[in-house]
């Protein structure tokens, strides 16, 4: 293909890219390759990057950093003269006072336990035996990753008709329907957590299925022949030979499963607003926006608590992605 | 797809394999369990709440209609709440791949010094929870006054106010697929423009973006499918019901319906639909725009 016809029918080079330009090529271009460019080339790329930059750091950065900043502020939210500022003392009362504060602290940890112990494994479970090329695949497929896509709220409705203590599927099957006998899954203060858990980890087990499955198309299929005439049966293949080398996938995993549990929210908001039992950190800064107390300071302490799980858990992760990104 | 010759070959081998149809049986059985609670929501939405209170909900039905769907459907006034969605998400989706690709190209194809660095602030601001910016960004939407522009005449309880912070969000996400994706392609395509005097803004419209259709493709679906899912955004920043897209008005339809379970299950289904019919339309753009992101773990 000569330049000339790459450039005029750029349709014609949409062949798939062959692999990445040779790295040390690049290492000697940017000089060079930058110096062509003129001054108006220069204002487009800086527009073209500022102006999206420009939005995400004033809407998302900048006002994390207000988040960190309030958190050490009394506020009313009624004009900015009414900013006080209190030190620690909103974090002092969240940790000692707050009664809310540490069982949704626990919360947050028992959902991510739970994800990471129950559907995870089990759509890894799924994921596998869905590539073994049996037939009707995509309808197995379909009916475990179709409450990936319907959205968290509506998945809260559906299962409340569930939960439901007099007209609910659970409570009809087990003959709890009836007055004085009734089995209060989502207002019992016991139950509330495990019953929006099922209902979370019926989302997160097609989620999982799906990344692993992406896993499972690239290993190498000489790897399992070779396991196989070597005489592995189909666990110890599966242990010794396919799961290492899922080990990027078990990352991703992981990470995404991690911050599901940190945002967790639309689900228990549906169910119950995080009344007793479903406490969520995620809830508690939602309740101080949209209920009737604006105590900002406060609520972005508890923000502030978020962020900082949060970062520990992405900057490593992302460090960690990209420094491999710039070796391959 | 191509079946490799020696699957194949196996597989003619031995037809019926008694692990094989065990497989099967589980994979049934699971699949079935893991539809009931939507099969549910259905059968109760098929049936008159007055059949239903007389007889439980357990029980043979003597008539299924379509009545719960066409009255939740005409009482809560849903085209208008889809009319809602359609004014916030085909705006969001399309500026943050318009977006995204522009930083995407600057960062892939030219080799400035914060480069990574300005793809970590795009990619990690995708992967905080929206809880964690939120009580200031209420506040900071409550003070922008944007007369005339807005109904609200603020940012706050408007269209504009959603479709922003929608794109700030996820531009992130999409800014590193795409980032990785045009990595991909060959450098002399963009080089020899260059040298040939094209302009920046013609590398990228005319020969990087037509390129990346496929993962545009992936990430438009994917884009669609969670902003019209949004809850969060749109209960905290929206105040006025009617303002609201479809899943956070669905919120407050199901306080009017509180009596009746077979209505709410029926209005749940109705706002499932598009989801459900851009997922099977795109399922494989879906799904390939879910694991362009996790496969570079």
């Amino acid at each position: 293909m000569s330049i000339e016809t790459g450039i005029q029918n750029p349709e014609a080079a949409a062949v798939p890219p062959p692999g990445g330009a040779p790295a040390q090529k690049k290492k000697r271009a940017p000089q060079g390759h930058n110096r062509l460019l003129t001054r108006r080339d220069r204002v487009t790329l800086g527009l073209m990057a500022g102006v999206p930059t420009i939005l995400h750091v004033a809407l998302v950065w900048v006002t994390a950093l207000a988040s960190v900043a309030l958190a050490f502020t009394t506020w009313d939210g009624i004009g900015f003269d009414s900013i006080k500022w209190v030190g620690l003392q909103n974090f002092k009362q969240l940790f000692t006072d707050n009664p809310q504060f540490w069982p949704a602290v626990e919360h947050n940890i028992v959902w991510f336990v739970v994800l990471i112990l129950i559907p995870t494994p089990f759509g890894l479970f799924l994921a596998v035996q869905l590539d073994k090329k049996i037939r009707f695949t995509r309808i197995y497929q379909t009916a475990f990753f179709l409450p990936v896509v319907v959205s968290l709220a509506v998945t809260g409705f559906v299962w409340q008709l569930v939960y439901n203590p007099d007209t609910g599927l659970i409570n009809s099957l087990i003959g709890a329907n009836k007055p004085g006998h009734y089995i209060d899954w989502i207002g019992n203060p016991h139950l509330n957590l495990w019953a929006v858990l099922v209902a979370a980890s019926w989302r997160h087990t097609g989620y999982m299925m799906i990344l692993y499955l992406a896993g499972l198309k690239g290993v190498d299929p000489s790897l399992r022949e070779a396991s196989a005439l070597d005489g592995a049966n189909e666990w110890q293949t599966f242990k010794n030979v396919i799961f290492p080398t899922l080990r990027p996938t078990n990352t991703v995993v992981l990470v995404v499963t991690i911050i599901e549990a940190l945002r967790a929210f639309d689900l228990v908001f549906v169910f119950n607003k995080g009344a007793q039992g479903t406490e969520l950190l995620s809830i508690l800064i939602t309740n101080n926006i949209i209920g009737e107390s604006s105590r900002i300071g406060y609520g972005s302490a508890i923000a502030v608590v978020l962020l900082v799980i949060s970062l520990a858990v992405i900057i490593p992760y992302l460090i960690a992605t990209f420094r491999k990104e710039r070796r391959a | 797809m191509s079946t490799p010759t020696v699957a194949l070959a196996a597989k003619q081998r031995t037809p019926v394999r008694p692990a094989r149809v065990l497989l099967h049986v589980f994979l049934v059985v699971t699949a079935l369990a893991w539809l009931a609670p939507l099969l549910w929501a259905m059968f109760a939405a098929l049936r008159p709440y007055s059949e239903t209170s007389a007889k439980g909900y357990v029980s043979w039905p003597d008539k299924l209609s379509f009545d719960n769907f066409t009255n939740a459907f005409e009482q809560s006034d849903m085209m208008h709440y889809f009319g809602n969605t359609l004014i916030i998400a085909v705006p969001a989706v399309l500026l943050t791949l318009l977006l995204s690709s522009m930083v995407a190209f600057y960062v892939s194809r030219f080799d400035f010094r914060f480069n990574i660095a300005l793809l970590l602030v795009f990619t990690a601001g995708n992967l905080l929870p929206q809880q964690v910016i939120i009580t200031p960004l209420y506040r900071m939407y409550l003070l922008i006054d944007l007369p005339g522009i807005t109904v609200s005449g603020k940012l706050y309880d408007s269209a504009l106010g959603l479709v922003l912070i929608h794109v700030a969000f996820q531009s992130g996400f999409c800014a590193f697929v795409l980032s990785n994706y045009m990595r991909m392609l060959p450098h002399e395509l963009t080089e020899a423009a260059l040298v040939d005097g094209a302009s920046v803004w013609r590398m990228y419209w005319q020969i990087v973006l037509p390129l990346c259709k496929p993962a545009m493709a992936a990430l438009a679906t994917l884009l669609s499918i969670w902003i019209y899912n949004d809850f969060f955004w749109a209960i905290v920043l929206i105040s006025t019901g009617d303002n609201m897209p479809i899943t956070s008005a669905l919120n407050n339809l199901s306080g009017q319906y509180f009596t009746d379970p077979n209505l709410v299950a029926a209005g749940a289904l109705l706002t499932a639909i598009p989801t459900l019919i851009v997922y099977f339309v795109l399922q494989r753009q879906f799904v390939s725009g879910l694991t362009l992101g996790a496969n570079k773990g």
